[in-house]
């Protein structure tokens, strides 16, 4: 089992530095030269090429780009991912403040998909072709089309400007006033949840129906148990796997999704963040908030093996 | 104990065989067994339709402003109303059917394609060429689909040419990942074996069982592709990235309409709507072909 | 002495997109104590789901249409399938294993979750008593170091462990019938002498009756006192093992017979199959099922439909018109 651990910590360290080499890379390889930009940025004055050798050297830009990337690197290592273009305060701050916001919302709206998503979904499928789960089928399905961006305008709408009960925009801390804030989150989690939630339901009712198939389904019903013993202890253990598989999958689904929904309610989060960064070409933030992501999502990744080798002792033997 | 079956056994007016439906009727039948299936065609066929023949459907011109009737409510001129320049919102709904399908399509086209062949040369050979190649596709697969459109778009610009890179990078994976596991099965199965023994080539093998085997999951992949692919699109363009106005798309038109919210809130529905209907369509079609084509992916796809 | 269990008429269909296929279609058996009795035909001919009938094993789209399954003086059939009364029965009074080891046992829960938590339920031990037991019945059942295996998963046995595990499972609980269903089917054939000599002994240890469902007559040969076989949803013989070996008179006995290599028999002597394919099930004419492959039919086959079962001498029972015994193939 350690062994197990160790080597998916190493591959999933693999992969991060694959991408920071990739990130790194695609922000050198830039068409424009970012001398310019960031001197055009600070003033309309034109400079000298003496000058801009001076601002290349004091950006350390004209060392080879191995040295760049491994100074990089170890900047990040130290919490420095360089400042942004446009603010000049370093990108680390902004995005350590930013990071608790979309955090909170992505939470929530990955505990609700799961606690909401997998019981739906598991009464669905044993009461399979009852008027619940016609229900939950075609609720689901919906679910999955609904353009998360639109339905959070749709809501604002309604919620917001027409009955006036929520408000439409912005982020309050909980820490500050927590039952605003809630009221604040109630439309774009709900938003960023439906996906997530109606396509866990899907996916667990399509695996338990797999699962209760099964031959030793057949078994645990010849010897005697009861349908609630049944579902929970024979059925659930094995339905779950390919659900944890999507709530993996989920995590890279949520964190695209808070791009879209802060943009709609104005959250001032990291995906807002990213989408204002991406506008106005400030390339360190991007590569902050990339690097960023992909480790969260590797760590995600990560657990969701844990979890794999926890419920499938098959695998644990890898 | 049995042998091949005998013809002359009609003594009681009966020939014993297994009752034969052909591959073709049992699919069919099972693909239009459900109601949403067969609605989500029709709409399918319907948006299809609307998209190539556009202008000459389209009653307006969808770029040529017309100031003097900005922000009508919907009317008989109007059926949907105007936008705030005056473009009739159902010209432009109409036309960006074509920007979504072209797009859906062409991105997942491309990511099928490279993504098969990515996922081929993975599973065949083994070895370092899997491990490179896999490790690239997680390092793709484990980032978020807007999030990556999002970088890469920004590296390269606007416009749909951009867009359709951005998100067939951010789709590839899928497909590569697909590919490589059914070629691993494929390569462990007996039935390879038996080939093997019975002298059929490496390569020969090689195509004609992973080719078979692996039809079904990527006809229905890619079906649920195209509903992920106009999806994302559409927020790409919501964003402000990607298909930019004049040309109509509908992510953008709802990016425009909701400053008018209050005053003309259809014009930020009817594209959501047709956003909702196509996708809807395209899942539920694509959920008939799992079914009908193979049951047995439905606790994986 | 009452028969232990007594099956009368049993009927159970299954609605399919052709139609409505008849698996079981009027079946009558009985069991006494203490007895092993074979239940041998072919794929498909319904030997199957007439035992998980009698479990009330069989849901959508599947169906137990009619019939009684008379079981210590009670018609189970009465019982709703999931109710407490079948729940109670199934595992403590009457159990069943199956075909597949290596898809039978749960792969996620370990050996002894699954022998204990039967005993815990059926037998209301605690715990550690049921985990002692467990330990015991694995070792009755021939599996070495029981007591560091009972923490294994499925994966780490054999299919003939498994199997074991299962014979271990079923007869936990004291049940009076055990069935078989194909027990040996995916075994190879050491193993399956093996698994057999077992199975025999533990049955009568636990003093259960034992009902060996096959298409193999070889293997009910040594261990049934009785046979019926099967064809087609129904019985087409049935009688005391000697005699069917003996005097087998239904002309699907007689052809699985023949099919059988024996080593008595003369070199050179061939093996002569049975023509013709099993029938489809849907839509069957009233006539006798086996008449498209018979060799004895005479004209009352084509013209009556298929008889009842009758006497040929004391437990003894054809359905057939022809008389086998004077017109030998």
């Amino acid at each position: 089992m350690i062994s197990f651990i160790i080597r998916r910590i190493l591959q999933s360290l693999v992969v991060l530095v694959i991408v920071s080499m990739l990130v790194f890379l695609a922000m050198r390889l830039l068409p424009g030269d970012p001398i310019r930009m960031i001197l055009t940025v600070s003033s309309a004055e034109s400079f000298s090429e003496e000058q801009i050798a001076q601002v290349r050297h004091e950006y350390g830009l004209d060392r080879s780009l191995f040295i760049q990337y491994f100074d990089w690197v170890g900047g990040i290592l130290h919490g420095d991912m360089g400042n942004s273009i446009l603010q000049r305060i370093p990108v680390s701050d902004e995005i350590l403040r930013r990071i608790p916001i979309t955090f909170h919302l992505g939470i929530l709206a990955f505990i609700f998909g799961l606690l909401i998503g997998i019981p739906v979904g598991i009464i669905s499928a044993v009461r399979r072709g009852t008027w619940l789960d016609t229900l939950v089928v075609t609720l689901s399905n919906l679910g999955i089309t609904v353009p998360a961006f639109w339905l959070g305008v749709l809501l604002m709408w309604v919620f917001g400007y027409y009955l006036r009960w929520l408000p439409i925009m912005g982020y309050t801390s909980p820490f500050t006033d927590f039952w605003y804030n809630t009221k604040q989150l109630i439309m774009p989690v709900f938003c960023l949840t439906l996906f997530p939630i109606a396509s866990t339901a899907r996916q667990t009712r399509s695996s338990m129906l797999e699962v209760m198939r099964q031959d030793y389904i057949r078994t645990a019903w010849s010897k005697g148990l009861t349908e609630r013993v049944i579902i929970t202890k024979h059925a659930l253990k094995n339905g779950l796997i390919p659900v944890v598989t999507l709530a993996g999958m989920a995590v890279p689904m949520i964190v695209g999704g808070t791009v879209l929904i802060e943009t709609v309610f104005n959250i001032p989060g990291m995906g807002r963040l990213a989408v204002t960064s991406v506008l106005n070409q400030d390339y360190p933030y991007v590569q902050g908030i990339v690097i960023i992501v992909s480790a969260a999502v590797l760590l995600v990744n990560f657990i969701v093996e844990l979890v794999y080798g926890w419920l499938d002792p098959r695998i644990r033997y890898d | 104990m049995v042998n091949e079956a005998t013809p002359n056994v009609a003594d009681n007016g009966r020939l014993e065989l297994p009752p034969g439906v052909s591959e073709w009727h049992r699919f069919r039948r099972v693909f239009l067994s459900r109601g949403v299936v067969v609605f989500g065609m029709i709409i399918m066929v319907l948006f299809i339709f609307v998209a190539i023949f556009a202008p000459l459907i389209a009653p307006y011109d969808p770029y040529e402003p017309d100031l003097d009737n900005t922000l009508q409510n919907p009317s008989a001129a109007h059926w949907l109303g105007t936008d705030a320049l005056g473009r009739d919102t159902l010209t432009r709904i109409i036309y960006g059917t074509r920007t979504s399908l072209e797009i859906g399509l062409i991105v997942v086209a491309f990511a099928c394609i490279i993504g098969i062949t990515l996922g081929t040369l993975a599973g065949f050979y083994g070895g370092w060429t899997y491990i490179i190649i896999m490790r690239f596709v997680d390092a793709l697969m484990s980032f978020p689909m807007i999030l990556l459109a999002l970088v890469i778009a920004a590296l390269l610009g606007g416009g749909m040419k951009n867009v359709i890179i951005a998100l067939s990078v951010a789709l590839m994976p899928g497909y590569a990942r697909l590919m490589c596991g059914q070629v691993l099965s494929v390569k462990q199965n007996d039935y390879i074996l038996a080939a093997r023994s019975m002298g059929a080539s490496n390569l020969r093998i090689m195509l004609r069982h992973v080719v078979l085997n692996c039809v079904s999951p990527i006809i229905v992949q890619i079906t649920m592709m195209l509903g992920v692919t106009i999806l994302a699109e559409a927020g790409l363009s919501f964003l402000g990235i990607g298909i930019t106005p004049p040309t109509a798309a509908w992510g953008n038109m709802v990016a425009d309409a909701q400053q008018y919210l209050l005053v003309l809130p259809i014009l930020s529905f009817a594209p959501g709507l047709a956003l909702m209907l196509v996708v809807f369509a395209f899942n539920m079609v694509g959920d008939g072909l799992r079914d009908a084509l193979d049951p047995r992916l439905r606790g994986i796809l | 002495m009452p028969e232990l269990l007594k099956v009368n008429n049993l009927v159970t269909q299954f609605k399919t997109e052709s139609g409505v296929v008849k698996a079981v279609d009027g079946v009558s058996y009985y069991i006494n104590e203490q007895e092993i009795v074979g239940l041998v035909g072919e794929s498909g001919c319904g030997k199957s789901v007439s035992q998980l009938s009698v479990m009330q094993l069989i849901s959508a789209p599947g169906e137990i249409t009619g019939g009684e399954v008379i079981f210590e003086g009670q018609n189970l059939l009465e019982y709703k399938a999931n109710g407490p009364e079948m729940r109670s029965v199934r595992g403590a009074r009457i159990a069943m294993i199956f075909q597949e080891p290596m898809t039978s046992l749960n792969p996620v829960l370990t050996i002894g979750q699954q022998l204990t938590e039967m005993l815990v339920l059926h037998m209301k031990m605690n715990d550690e008593a049921a985990r002692k037991r467990a330990i015991d019945l694995m070792g009755l059942v021939g599996i070495p170091a029981a007591e560091k295996r009972i923490d294994d998963y499925p994966h780490h046995f054999s299919g003939g462990m498994r199997q074991r595990v299962m014979i271990a499972m079923g007869l936990s609980c004291n049940p009076r019938i055990l069935i078989a269903d194909e027990p040996t089917t995916a075994l190879d054939v050491t193993t399956q002498a093996q698994l057999l000599e077992m199975m025999k002994d533990m049955v009568q240890r636990f003093r259960a009756s034992l009902v060996i469902v096959t298409h193999n007559l070889g293997v009910v040969a040594r261990y049934a006192q009785r046979i019926y076989i099967m064809y087609a949803g129904r019985i087409v013989e049935s009688g005391t093992t000697k005699e069917i070996f003996g005097q087998p008179r239904h002309p699907y006995t007689i052809g699985l017979l023949k099919c059988i290599p024996r080593l008595d028999e003369a070199e050179g002597t061939k093996l002569v199959p049975i023509v013709g394919l099993p029938p489809n099930l849907i839509n069957m004419p009233p006539t006798c099922a086996f008449l498209p492959r018979c060799s004895y039919k005479i004209d009352k086959c084509f013209k009556e439909p298929w008889p009842e079962l009758t006497p040929v001498s004391d437990n003894h029972f054809i359905r057939c018109y022809a008389n086998t015994e004077e017109n030998k193939k």
